[in-house]
């Protein structure tokens, strides 16, 4: 009976974090509590909403097809062909998916932007006195998504191709296909279900996407840009119809192509041998290019590093900085303001990811185990963050949390430093939650059940035997909700306050003032910590060998 | 002197599956039990019932007097070994055989000493700091038996002990197995559907089919008295042949399409005159026999499986049944015309009321 109340409770409080305020944003768009279409209408009659709305759409579109143009080709490459350096370069490509969204608009911003390396050589080679381009509108955003979200595709193929028996090719072969058939009959519709899944994520990510359109987007508007732009002028009411607008499209694609993937289920079976990797003619030659592109990938990071050590105004006309000093970072460190930001991000981000750990665990450990009827509800619960853009969840959770009615379960949390932690455990929640799922799924439960009749009960199970056994799956998915929060940008600029302001907004802040070289420092740091975050908990790494028990 | 392990009327239905419908057994002290049946037939379910994994619906499980149906399987003190053994892949091997030392509040000298006696036991002495993944499955198999063994239960569970091995290991293990239960002498209840591991290792077979208990009763009285159809064509080879009852001299008789008629079979008393049965018969108790032999039936030899000193001859018989008989090798050959009767060795041949296809 206890299980049964705690089930319960857990499932009512999640629902309270993540289903009640999406609830009250959709009551409020539609004019609670007078209930009338007003706001409704007024959306519906302006061109520029259908446009943002639309253009959202398409970017997404655009984005998902240009990722998978460049992704799986490179998929194909890496994983069927071997060359030099192909282990090196392999790793190193996926390495954009790791960092912040806003330190890569920044980084491409100081490579291909308006005053930006490539734009100062073009500029000095043709001797004009215009930069020869703007790095803005929707063909930079494209840009910046494809650099960002190809790796997507790259990562789902590869481990698509990898999972590949080789005794499908034998068999087409042996059946007279030529190679171009094999990849046409056997090979891509094998795939099928990893390109949707690929498509998917890019698309959803695409959808929510908001550091890019935000700083290179211009004047042209897609949906994340224009209700944080509505909420900016004061125009709440509207915003809100913007953010039901949105959620609603992001719940369509979500419908969309998972039904794609679903409908012709094929399941590439793990048995046999994987297929071995042809040696390439020209090996070298592909290596080269591979280094390349890869140099063209880590670039603008570098070009980042680069930017952090330029001292103020120091940097005019010439083509590369003419002054290098760490003057930049001795700022950062020294001056307890600037310091300020990395300590909020920090611990917003750290008490963030352990509660979001506490709650997908025992959410995940009451719905698989319990098998009770709210099992399936816990289930959504915690995924439903991962379908809808950060923006909707920043307005829903400011809506919410912007009234004093404590019998409606709403407070004051705007404006003091709980909404931003609480904002980034609601997003956290889907990323702890789907690796503590699929950790305990994967768990045999009779592991569990020998511990019991080995007279261990409940609390020395999940101590002993639960968590020991979780601890690489838990530590994969803590280290990138405690990345997500780290960089976040889009919560963070619709609910920041100026004390716990977090790194992202202190990035803004300084490009506002001037101080590119702070703001590029900024970008190094959440870099290199989300880097490093990764690296340390995030492959299982020291997670997985430290397993001593 | 009361059972040791009775379990009383056990019912367990998952959905609208019944999983097992009244299972009643009694089982002694020191006594061995195999659960025996094909896939689906509940032995899994009777025995997570009798662990606490599972709750049965109706019924009671009992123990020395004391009823444990409803207590929390870590209350039990029950040792379990499990199918694929569920050695705790993150600890050593004697933390896995310790873990279930903890209640006993032991010094960390006397748990050491238990731990190196429930291995030797096994004959793993010395194997503590070895690793669960660098083991072999006959070794993994041994110390699951020491860390169930290790906390002294009071009754040892076994699933399917011997199905993860593969088969060259699987004699030497049973072998291992029966002499360390025995040792112990632990009430033991085990899950298996391979009869030749029923028979060898436990002092009785509970046969289950459709979650009923068809029969419980010693390997020699299941293969020669079996009490239903069921359990007379599940264990051992047998063939099954249409008849009417009666039409014979004695009081169990069979009249065959064909006309023969066999005295001698073994029946319910409740059958009567003319009922439509199936006669059950081993392969050893029918023979080939000259014609106008008594009993006997015409029928063509199908095919011959060569067994060494014997073989099984498939004979399609008159009326359209088909029998297997054990007969010398080079008995016949197939496509020969033979004529085959009762054996007067080898167990009688049974009728059962004939079973309305389901």
């Amino acid at each position: 009976m206890t299980r049964k109340i705690q089930a319960a409770l857990l499932a009512l409080l999640l629902a309270w974090l993540v289903g009640y305020p999406l609830l009250l944003t959709l009551a409020e768009a539609l004019g609670a509590p007078h209930w009338n279409l007003r706001h409704v209408l007024d959306f519906a009659r302006r061109t520029d909403e259908w446009g943002a709305l639309w253009a959202s759409v398409w970017i997404s579109l655009a984005t998902v097809g240009l990722s998978a143009a460049i992704g799986i080709p490179l998929a194909f490459l890496f994983e069927t062909a071997d060359f030099p350096g192909r282990r090196v370069l392999g790793t190193l490509i996926a390495l954009p998916v790791v960092l912040p969204p806003l330190v890569g608009v920044l980084a491409f911003l100081f490579l291909y932007g308006e005053s930006g390396v490539v734009a100062r050589a073009v500029q000095l080679a043709t001797r004009s006195s215009e930069p020869p381009w703007r790095l803005s509108g929707p063909a930079a955003i494209l840009l910046v998504h494809a650099y960002t979200m190809f790796v997507y595709f790259y990562l789902f193929t590869r481990a698509g191709l990898a999972r590949l028996d080789a005794a499908y090719y034998e068999a087409a072969s042996a059946l007279g296909a030529g190679r171009l058939r094999i990849l046409r009959r056997v090979t891509l519709p094998l795939l099928r279900p990893v390109l949707a899944g690929a498509a998917l994520l890019t698309f959803m990510t695409s959808l929510s996407s908001f550091s890019a359109p935000y700083l290179i987007g211009g004047t042209f508007r897609v949906m994340t840009t224009q209700i944080v732009f509505s909420r900016l002028n004061g125009d709440v009411e509207a915003a809100m119809v913007e953010t039901v607008a949105l959620a609603a499209i992001a719940l369509g694609g979500l419908v969309l192509l998972q039904r794609a993937e679903k409908r012709k289920d094929v399941s590439g079976a793990v048995r046999g041998t994987a297929p071995t990797r042809r040696r390439l003619r020209r090996g070298g030659l592909v290596a080269v290019w591979g280094w390349l592109f890869a140099a063209i990938l880590l670039l603008p990071h570098a070009m980042l590093l680069l930017v952090s050590f330029v001292p103020p105004g120091s940097w005019t006309t010439e083509l590369l900085p003419p002054v290098l000093s760490g003057a930049n970072w001795a700022s950062v460190f020294s001056e307890p303001e600037r310091l300020r930001p990395i300590g909020n991000s920090l611990w917003m981000s750290t008490a963030s990811t352990a509660a979001a750990l506490a709650l997908g665990l025992a959410a995940a450990w009451t719905a698989v185990r319990g098998k009770g009827r709210l099992a399936g509800a816990l289930e959504n619960l915690v995924a439903i963050p991962w379908a809808l853009p950060g923006t909707v969840f920043a307005v829903a959770l400011a809506t919410t949390f912007s009234v004093r009615a404590p019998w409606a379960g709403r407070f004051i949390l705007v404006g003091t430093a709980l909404i931003l932690p609480l904002a980034y455990l609601v997003r956290n929640l889907p990323l702890t939650g789907r690796a503590a799922f699929a950790g305990l799924r994967q768990l045999d439960p009779a592991l569990e059940e020998a511990a019991a009749s080995l007279g261990a009960g409940r609390a020395r199970r999940f101590r002993r035997v639960v968590l020991p056994l979780l601890r690489p799956a838990l530590a994969a998915g803590a280290s990138i909700a405690f990345i997500t929060s780290l960089g976040d940008f889009v919560v963070s600029i619709v609910l920041y306050t100026f004390d716990t302001r977090p790194i992202s907004i202190e990035i803004l802040s300084s490009l506002r003032m001037q101080e590119t070289g702070v703001g590029a420092a900024y970008g190094v740091l959440l870099a290199a910590l989300s880097a490093a975050s990764f690296l340390f908990f995030g492959t299982g790494g020291p997670g997985a060998a430290a397993r001593s028990g | 002197m009361p059972a040791y392990l009775t379990l009383d009327g056990l019912r367990k239905k998952f959905g609208d599956f019944e999983a097992t419908r009244d299972v009643s057994l009694a089982i002694d002290r020191s006594e061995i039990v195999a659960l025996l049946g094909p896939s689906g037939s509940g032995k899994t379910t009777v025995l997570r019932l009798v662990a606490g994994f599972e709750t049965p619906d109706a019924g009671t499980i009992r123990v020395e007097g004391e009823d444990v149906t409803r207590l929390a399987p870590e209350r039990r003190r029950f040792g379990m070994v499990f199918q694929h053994y569920a050695l705790f892949p993150h600890m050593t091997v004697g933390e896995n055989v310790g873990f279930g030392l903890s209640g006993e509040r032991l010094s960390d000298a006397a748990e050491k000493e238990r731990v190196s006696e429930a291995l030797s036991a096994v004959d793993l002495t010395g194997f503590e700091e070895r690793r669960v993944p660098s083991l072999s499955g006959g070794q993994q198999q041994r110390v699951a038996l020491a860390r169930a063994l290790a906390p002294r239960p009071r009754v040892l569970l076994l699933d399917e002990p011997l199905s993860n091995l593969d088969p060259t290991l699987r004699d030497r293990t049973r072998r291992e197995l029966k002499r360390i239960i025995r040792k112990v002498g632990i009430t033991t209840l085990f899950v298996t559907h391979e009869q030749e591991e029923a028979f060898d290792l436990g002092d009785r077979v509970a046969v289950l089919s459709r979650g009923r208990l068809e029969q419980v009763a010693s390997p020699e009285t299941l293969y020669e008295e079996p009490a239903t159809r069921f359990v007379a064509a599940f264990i051992g080879r047998s063939s099954i042949l249409p008849a009417a009852w009666g039409g014979g001299r004695g009081a169990g008789s069979v009249t065959f399409p064909s006309g023969a008629v066999w005295d001698a079979v073994a029946g319910d008393a409740a059958l009567h005159p003319q009922e439509p049965v199936d006669v059950v018969v081993r392969p050893e108790s029918l023979r080939f026999v000259s014609a106008g032999t008594a009993g006997a039936i015409p029928g063509e030899v199908l095919e011959r499986r060569y067994a060494g000193h014997s073989a099984y001859f498939g004979v399609r018989l008159a009326g359209d049944a088909e029998a297997e008989v054990l007969a010398r090798p080079d008995a016949a050959r197939p496509g020969d015309a033979v004529v085959v009767a009762p054996a007067p060795d080898g167990p009688a041949p049974r009728a059962y009321p004939k079973e309305k296809e389901t």
